[in-house]
């Protein structure tokens, strides 16, 4: 009986050393694989936040107002002034929508030509 | 185990047999038995003292080894922690009220330089001075031939200037990670961001360290990594205060002002939506503080907070809304502007005469002097003090930046008669735009006190009251009339009721000595819409002269009121007020005669 004890305890010695043994090595990947992505995020951060700054150089108020001046033939863009400002009632009702085609005729230029030598 | 018996029978017959004493054959066994069990217990106790000793050993040895693997090996960051965002290590950006950036980083490199490590130093100056113009190659050549082991060539390049030095193929140019604070709107609100520089450097890092504005004033709070880049969000609109500046400036140059500022403030929160002081600079490229002369000409200096100037008439308003909150008078009562007013060796004159009497709104619409200072000699030099005090007229401004303290109003060193006299028309204390700007709200907003401030405000809980809501309206419906009938007629902006006060204060001479007689300040005092008010704007110009007439124009109704009305104009829409427009009848409906 004794003896069964002592070989049970040495198993389960084994066991919990072969468990421990892959736990640390599974451990070691996660922590491997969280500082590559801090790395990844960190350098995404840094792509963000230069493009961040792009962006906002790129939308400067002055730079805006220059390209509003170049493109004002196309865009007839100005400062926003109080006339900007309409009321609800300025606004169109919808169009009503076209109705169907439910009776198409084809006609092609040879259809035509025949039609015409008919005549 | 046999046991070996203490009496053995051979040995006791032999000896009773020999006439022996048998008891001595038990006593030498007894010893001998006991010699044994003592070695055995002996060698026990021995095994594991061994056993005890060892583990000792081993548990020692691993500590010591643990020690001198601690003290020896690099540190290192805690890879496995949960807690904390360990990326975001960068100074936090400042944002606008919108969420648009006022400031941010920009990662680039630094150049440096190792003399020893270099192989051909006379190309490396060469190659240098080609990139970068402004080097010198005799004196690079001279520190990369020297006894120097390290030389700093660059603080900041750019990629193509990077990969341009890295073709030059030298093993001893050296470029470290550098981060660069950038003002991606260049001089827009300069005043207010200030400006950045390095602190401490190194070739890993450096230290991005504020120099002026909010930028040294919320330093702490900007490098806190705690704050996991969250950015400082302040009051300043963008839109707003790129419209501001392109008018201020386009009304500067035509008022031939040599300087000019302005301060849009919400009336209700005390939030500067926009604050402008030309000339203006560029933070990207911070011009040196001057270090001759005088610093209100540096275009570092913040006309809006740190100029402190007698603004003139602006200020009658308060003289008649505090003689009404003191039940002295109405809007109605006459009051006497029979000039010149003589107190002792002054005299007080008008800029016409106004005959034998004005009413009170008449005497703000006229601006007159006397009928003012009429009005200050019923409040009294003690009580107007403290009204005054009341509306932060006598200490500098809260406002969040370093120079906010240098914006300290110039009071008279003895509060007589004679001070309160002028001081009711804005002479003999000196403040700056943005006090009046504050002041304004104050009295405008329906009468609770505003702390200006440069950071976003949802909510802000009302101040004390000083003045009633009744004062205030007739305050606001006073500065209407000045708009509507008075001096500043050129203040009207279709769709919106603009009310406003001008001032036109003689500039003291320098030298000291009383005052020029051709320059002045003229200011603006608005707040739109009158009915509602939201918001108040303050419009300085210094020094402006209107020349289209036959002599120069110099009073702020020619000068500061066009510029603050074409403000208005521009920025109110920015603003989300819409015009009110008059419906005069409705559409398509004559009125016919029956």
């Amino acid at each position: 009986m004794r003896g069964l004890l002592y070989v049970l305890t040495a198993l389960a010695v084994i066991g919990l050393a072969f468990w421990a043994y892959q736990e640390n090595y599974k451990t070691q990947a996660a922590i491997a694989e969280v500082r590559d992505l801090h790395q990844e995020i960190g350098a995404a951060h840094e792509r963000l936040s230069m493009l961040r700054a792009e962006w906002a150089y790129l939308n400067r108020p002055d730079r805006l107002a220059d390209l509003a001046d170049l493109n004002f033939d196309r865009l007839g863009l100005l400062p926003l002034m109080p006339d900007a400002f309409g009321a609800a009632d300025q606004i169109i009702y919808p169009l009503p929508p076209i109705a169907p085609i439910v009776n198409p005729i084809e006609l092609s230029a040879d259809d035509l030509a025949a039609l015409e030598n008919d005549l | 185990m046999t046991r070996t018996p203490l009496r053995p029978l051979a040995r006791i017959l032999r000896a009773r047999a020999e006439g022996e004493n048998p008891d001595a054959i038990e006593a030498e066994n007894r010893a001998r038995r006991h010699a044994a069990m003592a070695d055995k217990q002996r060698q026990r106790a021995e095994g594991r003292l061994l056993v005890l000793g060892l583990a000792f050993f081993c548990a020692f040895g691993l500590i010591g080894m643990r020690m001198g693997a601690l003290a020896s090996s690099v540190p290192e960051e805690p890879r496995a922690s949960v807690a904390g965002n360990p990326i975001i290590g960068q100074r936090s950006d400042i944002v606008d009220r919108n969420g648009r950036i006022l400031a941010t980083n920009l990662a680039t490199h630094s150049l440096y330089a190792h003399p020893r490590d270099m192989i051909d130093p006379a190309a490396a100056a060469k190659g240098l001075v080609e990139i970068f113009p402004e080097l010198n190659e005799a004196e690079l050549l001279e520190d990369f031939t020297g006894d120097r082991r390290f030389l700093w060539i660059r603080r900041q390049i750019s990629p193509e200037q990077m990969q341009a030095v890295h073709d030059i193929g030298s093993p001893g140019l050296l470029f470290g990670p550098r981060e660069m604070r950038l003002y991606p709107n260049g001089p827009i609100a300069a005043h207010i961001l200030g400006g950045a520089s390095y602190g401490r450097e190194g070739v890993a890092s450096a230290e991005v360290i504020g120099v002026a504005g909010v930028e040294r004033q919320f330093d702490a709070y900007l490098r806190d990594p705690a704050n996991e880049g969250a950015p400082l969000q302040l009051s300043l609109d963008l839109t707003v205060q790129a419209a501001a500046e392109q008018v201020l400036a386009g009304g500067m140059s035509i008022m031939n002002a040599k300087g000019a500022s302005s301060v849009l403030m919400d009336i209700h929160t005390g939030e500067v939506i926009s604050m402008v002081s030309l000339p203006d600079f560029d933070p990207n490229n911070r011009p040196a503080v001057l270090t001759t002369g005088d610093q209100s000409d540096s275009p570092l200096f913040n006309r809006a907070v740190q100029g402190v100037y007698e603004l003139g008439s602006v200020f009658k308003i308060f003289t008649t809304a505090q003689a009404m909150e003191l039940g002295l008078i109405n809007p109605n009562t006459m009051i006497d502007t029979q000039g010149p007013l003589t107190w002792g060796r002054f005299r007080i004159r008008d800029f016409k005469d106004y005959g034998p009497e004005l009413s009170t709104t008449d005497v703000i619409v006229e601006s007159s002097n006397i009928g003012t200072a009429r009005i200050a000699m019923q409040i009294g030099a003690e009580r107007q003090r403290e009204f005054l005090d009341s509306l932060g007229f006598l200490a500098p401004t809260p406002l969040e930046m370093v120079e906010a303290p240098t914006g300290r109003p110039l009071l008279p060193p003895n509060w007589s008669e004679i001070s309160t006299m002028t001081i009711s028309y804005g002479h003999g204390l000196s403040s700056s735009p943005v006090h009046l700007a504050a002041g304004y709200a104050s009295l405008l907003n329906g009468g609770t006190r505003v702390e200006p401030t440069l950071l976003r405000r949802e909510t802000v809980e009302p101040g004390p009251r000083i003045v009633s809501e009744a004062v205030s309206a007739r305050s606001r419906e006073m500065l209407r009339q000045v708009v509507v009938r008075g001096t500043a007629s050129f203040g009207e902006v279709p769709g919106y009721s603009v009310g406003g006060k001008t001032g036109t204060a003689d500039k003291p001479r320098t030298a000291g000595g009383g005052y020029y007689d051709d320059k002045v300040i003229s200011t603006f005092a608005s707040v739109f819409p009158t009915d509602d008010p939201q918001y108040v704007l303050i419009v300085t110009l210094d020094e402006p002269s209107e020349n289209s007439g036959e002599e120069p124009r110099r009073t702020a109704g020619w000068t500061a009121v066009p510029v603050a009305a074409e403000m208005i104009r521009r920025v109110a829409p920015l603003l989300g007020l819409r015009p009110q427009v008059d419906t005069s009848q409705p559409v398509g409906v004559t009125l016919t005669a029956n």
